[in-house]
């Protein structure tokens, strides 16, 4: 049973990548290409969860906390390059 | 013992996937970009704390130990997600709106995104180190 919540949820945050994916190809300007590219961090660090739930090892939470503040740091970093024109002042 | 576990586990993960998809389907389906803002960063945040919880509850019923690396990760991504929306809706007003076409604030305060620094426009030059 638990093995096919598993498996859904894995094609749930995949489907939902894919998506991201299009948002970021498509999208009409660069705010929205940068919120996708913020969610698509946040559904990476689910996959490498369930990643982590499917091998049982606890590995991947460090792997998911330094993707976590990568992510962050990156985001915060485009908007105020969008905001400013350039990030440390 | 083991099958609450698992009925807890499975159910949270289901939710978790539900709550993915939707904030990820939100993204392309409304159609404003304020509005645009609303799915990924509450449901996927709420998507990804299920997850935690599931896998904070399959090493506590599958495993010999208990983690709490994943509350870290929660606290992290719950503290960190209404920074980068304010960021983004902030980056938003400044490149597509113009001061007149926003709803002036009370008093003789501005929106905080057309403000200008006065301390960052010194009167006196600053003289070059020597």
């Amino acid at each position: 049973m638990m093995t096919i919540a598993l498996n859904i949820a894995i094609l749930c945050y995949g489907v939902a990548m894919l998506m991201n994916i299009w948002v970021v190809a498509r999208a009409e300007g660069v705010g929205d290409r940068v919120l996708a590219l913020d969610t698509m961090v946040i559904n990476a660090i689910a996959l490498m969860i369930l990643y982590g739930i499917v091998y049982a090892t606890p590995v991947y939470f460090e792997v998911s906390m330094l993707f976590a503040m990568v992510g962050f740091i990156s985001t915060v970093a485009y908007c105020r390059y969008m905001l400013r024109g350039n990030i440390i002042e | 013992m083991t099958l609450i576990g698992e009925i807890l586990i499975s159910v949270l993960l289901l939710a978790a996937g539900f709550f993915g998809l939707v904030g990820s389907f939100g993204l392309i389906k409304l159609d404003q970009p304020m509005t645009r803002l609303h799915a990924p960063t509450k449901a996927t945040t709420l998507g990804v704390g299920s997850v935690l919880i599931a896998s904070m509850l399959y090493f506590l019923f599958f495993t010999d130990g208990i983690t709490f690396h994943e509350l870290m990760i929660t606290l992290f991504l719950f503290l960190t997600a209404p920074v980068v929306a304010h960021f983004i809706a902030k980056a938003h007003l400044h490149r597509n709106w113009k001061p007149e076409e926003l709803p002036q604030p009370e008093g003789d305060s501005t929106w905080g995104v057309y403000a200008t620094d006065e301390s960052e426009t010194p009167d006196t030059p600053v003289k070059p180190q020597e």
